[in-house]
Formats: C-alpha cells, structure tokens, sequence
C-alpha cells in the first residue's frame, strides 16, 4: 500500500538530486485531448507515454495535451517537438505504438515513420 | 464515449479551459437509491446565462476552428438515457457546476470505467490546477486532494519519474480498495 510518508521520501530523494530546472525541457511530446481525441482512446496513450516517459527518467521531455488538432479521423494523434527539427505528428496511436514512439524517438533519435502522418495520407 | 470515466475527463477539461484554478470532481455510487453520480464543480470564469441554455446543444461551442461541441451533449445523452438526470449551474466570474445523474442498475448505463488513469492524466497533464478528488461507493471513500500533495512535495513536480509512479500506484490502490 502507497502512503504519503512514502511520497515525503520520495521527495527528500529528489531534492537531493538538485536538477529541478523545471522550463529546461527540450523535448515535448504533445496528445490531442479533446473529445474527439478521448473519444479514439488518447487517455491511455498519454498514460502510456508519460509512465515511460518516467521509467526511462527522460528529464528533458515535457510532456502535454491540447485539444483537438483538427483531423479528428486520425486520432490518437501525437506531435513531438525536438529544437531544431521539424515537427513529427504520429497518427492513430495505442499504447504500443506509444511507447515505441518514446524509445525509438525520443532515445534513439529515429522517427517510426510507419505511424506519422504522411505514411497514412 | 465508451465509460463514465471518459466523460469525466472531457468536462473537467473545459474547466481548464474555463481558466479554473481548482476542479472538483466527485462520484458518488448509491446502490440503495440505485444512483450513480457525477458532479465537476469548477472555479472557472463561468457563463453568461444565454450561452448556459444553449450549451447542450451540440451546435454551440466557444472554439473557433468549428462549429460543433460535443462533449456536454454527450454527457448528457449518457445521463439521460439511463433514466437519470443532468444539469448546468454557471455564473459569469464564480464558476460552473455540472451534475449527472445515472440510473445505476439501468441496462444502457455506461461502466464507470478507468477512473485512476482518467484522474492521474488530469492531475500530472495540469499541475498549476488544484484538483480534489472524492470517490464514494456505499460507505467507503476515496479522496485525492493536490493540494495536499504539493504541500509535500513541496517544489518537486509531479513530472518527476518516481513522483509520478507513485501517484500512478496509489490512486490505483485506493480506486481498488472500494470494490
């Protein structure tokens, strides 16, 4: 069972590892939330994408939601944005092809081409 | 929308939105009454009284890009069909409260759903709003108050790897613990 005294530990851990510079994210990893996108299954995606997020301490990844993106047949839909490139938008997402998406993008620096847009138009 | 849950996430993103700094969300499940309840109470900018009597008309949105908004008229819809009610309080500068009422045992009520992850996605998506959280079947409760988290954690956001795994383990545990 979790408790709160846990979570106190947990931020005395934290503390001690300094590094809090919250706006210094480089990566952000964005999913479309609106009804549309909950609708087609984005919560899970975004819980997908933010426990690896997690499990990998991928400190310079923010990750966020917004509302509907504007192509609502192709939700899930996710956006990666990583300075100085361009903008990747994956279509049609699970939680597969979302943690996929966070290790082969985000760490490897591959784009899954198979899941973007431009694959599926 | 295939649960409650989902609702629930829907509209607690209008009261983001609606630029709330802290959401109330409450589940009530009343076996006896053979009701389940939903309240998402918001201290948001409110709404004009000419706009609360046409926003569950699906043709009334405040996004520019369409003209369509679903998400209320589909909570209600859901609300509705299973013989239970719905309705929208709103004032300009103080808030809006919208309620749901479900028939509990009535055969097109949708299942309630993944609450845990409908409520963790809310709490680390929008970590400068304050969410409480009450979940009650019977006589036995669930409650997560942010605010009493960030008190504990102090400047530690719930972003951080081990904070946010946390989070994630024990609103499953205490969801779990009222069945």
């Amino acid at each position: 069972m979790k408790s709160l005294a846990e979570l106190e530990a947990i931020r005395n851990k934290a503390k001690a590892n300094v590094n809090l510079r919250k706006d210094d994210h480089a990566v952000r990893i964005v999913v479309g939330m609106a009804t549309c996108g909950i609708a087609a299954g984005a919560r899970p995606v975004m819980n997908a994408i933010m426990e690896e997020v997690a499990k990998r301490n991928l400190e310079h990844v923010m990750v966020t939601q917004t509302g509907c993106i504007g192509v609502c047949r192709l939700e899930p839909i996710v956006e990666v944005y990583i300075p100085g490139e361009e903008k990747v938008t994956y279509v049609k997402m699970d939680t597969k092809k979302a943690a996929e998406i966070v290790s082969e993008h985000i760490v490897n620096g591959r784009v899954v081409s198979k899941y973007t847009i431009g694959a599926e138009q | 929308m295939r649960e409650i849950a989902l609702h629930i996430l829907d509209i607690a993103q209008n009261s983001i939105t609606a630029e709330a700094s802290r959401v109330v969300i409450e589940i009530d499940e009343d076996k006896r009454k053979d009701t389940l309840t939903v309240t998402i109470t918001d201290n948001g900018c409110g709404m004009s009284p000419d706009f609360l009597q046409k926003v569950t008309d699906p043709f009334t949105t405040k996004r520019a890009t369409r003209k369509v908004g679903l998400g209320i008229p589909l909570f209600k819809m859901a609300a509705e069909n299973t013989g239970g009610s719905f309705e929208i309080n709103s004032e300009i500068g103080k808030g809006t409260c919208v309620k749901a009422v479900f028939g509990y045992s009535h055969i097109d009520r949708q299942p309630l759903g993944n609450t845990a992850e409908t409520i963790l996605g809310l709490v680390t998506a929008y970590e400068n709003v304050d969410f409480l959280y009450k979940h009650s079947v019977g006589d036995k409760e669930f409650v997560l108050d942010t605010d009493k988290l960030k008190e504990i954690l102090g400047d530690v956001p719930f972003s951080n790897p081990d904070v946010y795994l946390w989070l994630s383990d024990y609103i499953s545990e205490g969801e779990n613990e009222l069945d």
